[in-house]
């Protein structure tokens, strides 16, 4: 396995009108290629201005610090590029070609007065300039095909609000894919970020685009890097998942693992809070997600936490192995650690 | 052959409930234009006490139907008796009476509060409504106490809704609508719009509520998980009918409709036990 992405250190910083937050803090990882890694947070633990600021697109006045390699085309370590310290025109060539992202509400992503297939064609050609009108069109359609889409020489002369939500959440796949590496038509961004894809979607059609990314996943060797709030779909789509809060990972490792022996007390605490079809006694987190302007001193969730120790309010700990690849941030991974092996 | 109890009338009862709009074809559709039926032939009946859920992807009509449950929205054809009486022929003073027994709990707790208003005012203005000659101190302590009862401190009554987080406005939106004592509560995708973690408070709150103020609940949902954890009974709606109704244990491990089944088979499970 070689290693796509590497981020080192990775920190944002927003100003807002009462300072400087915050919602990246220090995040490091590795992403090999073909992976499968699960971002999964609750509101306002960072993991959307993640995304952004691998895709530049944080908005305007954001400060960011930290490295996030990607690795060249030809896989060799001299290659290897900063994202972040792109110029804007280098970075433009990226974003599509070698990272492309899906959000949440296609309707707001997509343009609703441009057909689909022009849009479409817009991504294929900001990166294969010189390419004939046939030849674009025949892409476009490929694209579509890709992604599943019934009908697609009549979709993509459809406009996005005639597309149900899980059509238009196709036509987003088949545009980032669309305008992929290289120049053939069969190939595909290496990254493609998906910003809780299916979180607007009826859960029939979750399970379809679910199936459809794992399907793209085998088909094409996609590295996926997949934001959700919820755990069951990241059961369903992640090999590996790190629990943010608060900016911070707070616990990383085989997503199996992490769901089955949860070892920081809020990626457990988030399990048992968490419905599921058979009725069971919900154990509720108290408190709420902290606002990123009031932090407490120490462990961000200290002050929610059912196994706190007085030291947890005097530093953030940092992240301690808790399995061959797995770890977490918490002082007591030792101690969780043999209550499982009990 | 009726039993006592069946001889009781159900707190809320519907027969036939059907409501059509216009189908989309436009401003310039010319002559008299198709209508689709939102809610098509629904009957139900709401025993006091049990929690119903009405369970339905987008579109299939179950927001429609508890509006017209509440009357919010009127129905096109159809019955609807409160212990019963005819809800439907309900007007003025009667209808007033029967509308302070049914209230309901939104989804967005950041969209149905009145950002202007503050917190006492918006939990205490049903009961301008409806007790107008309730006096200044005992129409705060009412307000007070339903406020404790959802969890929130006096201190939030001067308060705004944009000083709360989304967990605590659900919970100033559920004591507005239980200031006035009503007996069944509408409760429109309560956690929906909130963090696991906080959703997991509100599902608690409202089943403690529900023992503590014997409410009957209406719960309309998209999430089976969430059902699960509240429904005595369960209706799933398709296409604007219910297509199989039944106690919440029955739906949930032994559907027999497909489109039950199709629901169920679609929902991502953790590969945790959790006893």
């Amino acid at each position: 396995m070689t290693v796509l992405i590497e981020l080192r250190g990775l920190t944002v910083e927003l100003p807002t009108p009462s300072g400087w937050i915050r919602p990246v803090d220090d995040v490091s990882f590795t992403l090999e290629t073909g992976e499968s890694l699960g971002l999964v947070g609750e509101s306002g633990s960072g993991k959307s201005m993640l995304a952004l600021a691998l895709m530049g697109l944080l908005p305007p006045g954001a400060r960011v610090r930290g490295e996030a390699w990607l690795a060249g085309a030809n896989g060799a370590a001299s290659s290897r590029v900063n994202l972040l310290a792109l110029s804007e025109r280098e970075r433009m060539a990226t974003r599509g070609r070698d990272i492309a992202m899906i959000f949440q509400e296609p309707m707001t992503a997509l343009n609703p007065v441009m057909r689909v297939g022009a849009q479409i064609a817009e991504a294929i050609r900001a990166h294969c300039a010189g390419l004939t009108n046939a030849e674009v069109d025949r892409r476009v359609l490929a694209a579509l095909e890709r992604a599943a889409v019934p009908e697609p020489a009549l979709r993509a002369r459809q406009y996005p609000h005639q597309l149900s939500g899980g059509l238009r959440q196709r036509a987003m796949i088949a545009m980032a894919l669309a305008a992929g590496s290289t120049s053939t038509a069969h190939s595909a961004p290496r990254l493609l970020i998906a910003d809780e894809p299916t979180t607007a979607l009826d859960v029939t059609v979750q399970k379809q685009i679910l199936e459809l990314l794992a399907q793209l996943r085998r088909d094409l060797g996609l590295t996926l890097l997949f934001i959700t709030h919820d755990l069951g779909v990241v059961a369903q789509v992640a090999d590996r998942i790190a629990v943010t809060y608060a900016g911070r990972i707070v616990e990383e490792g085989p997503a199996l693992e992490v769901l089955a022996r949860p070892c920081h007390p809020y990626t457990a605490g988030l399990l048992r809070a968490s419905p599921q079809l058979v009725r069971h006694k919900l154990e509720p987190i108290p408190g709420n997600v902290p606002s990123l302007t009031a932090l407490p001193s120490g462990c961000a969730f200290e002050p929610r936490c059912a196994l706190r120790q007085p030291e947890c309010t005097i530093a953030m700990p940092e992240l301690r192995v808790a399995g061959p690849q797995h770890r977490a941030r918490c002082i007591l991974v030792e101690d969780i650690l043999e209550e499982i092996a009990r | 052959m009726q039993t006592t109890s069946t001889m009781i009338a159900p707190l809320l009862e519907a027969r036939n409930l059907r409501k059509t709009f216009p189908a989309p074809g436009g401003a310039f559709a010319m002559g008299a234009r198709a209508r689709v039926a939102a809610v098509d032939d629904v009957s139900l009946e709401l025993a006091a006490g049990e929690t119903l859920a009405i369970v339905g992807e987008s579109g299939s009509g179950k927001t429609t139907l508890a509006r017209m449950l509440l009357r919010l929205i009127e129905p096109d054809s159809g019955e609807l008796r409160v212990e019963g009486r005819d809800f439907l022929a309900a007007s003025g003073a009667g209808l007033r009476a029967l509308r302070r027994e049914m209230q309901m709990v939104f989804q967005d707790p950041f969209a149905s509060l009145d950002p202007r208003m503050r917190v006492g005012t918006i939990v205490g203005e049903p009961l301008d409504i409806h007790e107008p000659r309730l006096g200044r101190l005992e129409r705060r302590d009412r307000v007070t106490e339903i406020l404790r009862a959802v969890g929130m401190g006096e201190d939030a009554l001067t308060r705004y809704p944009h000083e709360f987080s989304g967990g605590q406005r659900q919970r100033i939106g559920i004591a507005r609508a239980l200031v006035l004592r009503p007996r069944l509560v509408v409760a429109d995708e309560p956690v929906s719009a909130l963090d696991v973690s906080v959703g997991a408070q509100i599902l608690e709150l409202l089943q403690n509520l529900q023992r503590d103020f014997s409410l009957t609940y209406l719960l309309i949902s998209h999430s089976l998980p969430v059902v699960a954890q509240l429904a005595t009974r369960i209706a799933v709606m398709q296409g604007g009918r219910i297509v199989e109704t039944g106690a919440a244990e029955q739906i949930l491990t032994a559907p027999t409709h497909p489109y039950t089944q199709s629901l169920i088979a679609a929902i991502p499970v953790l590969p945790v036990n959790i006893e």
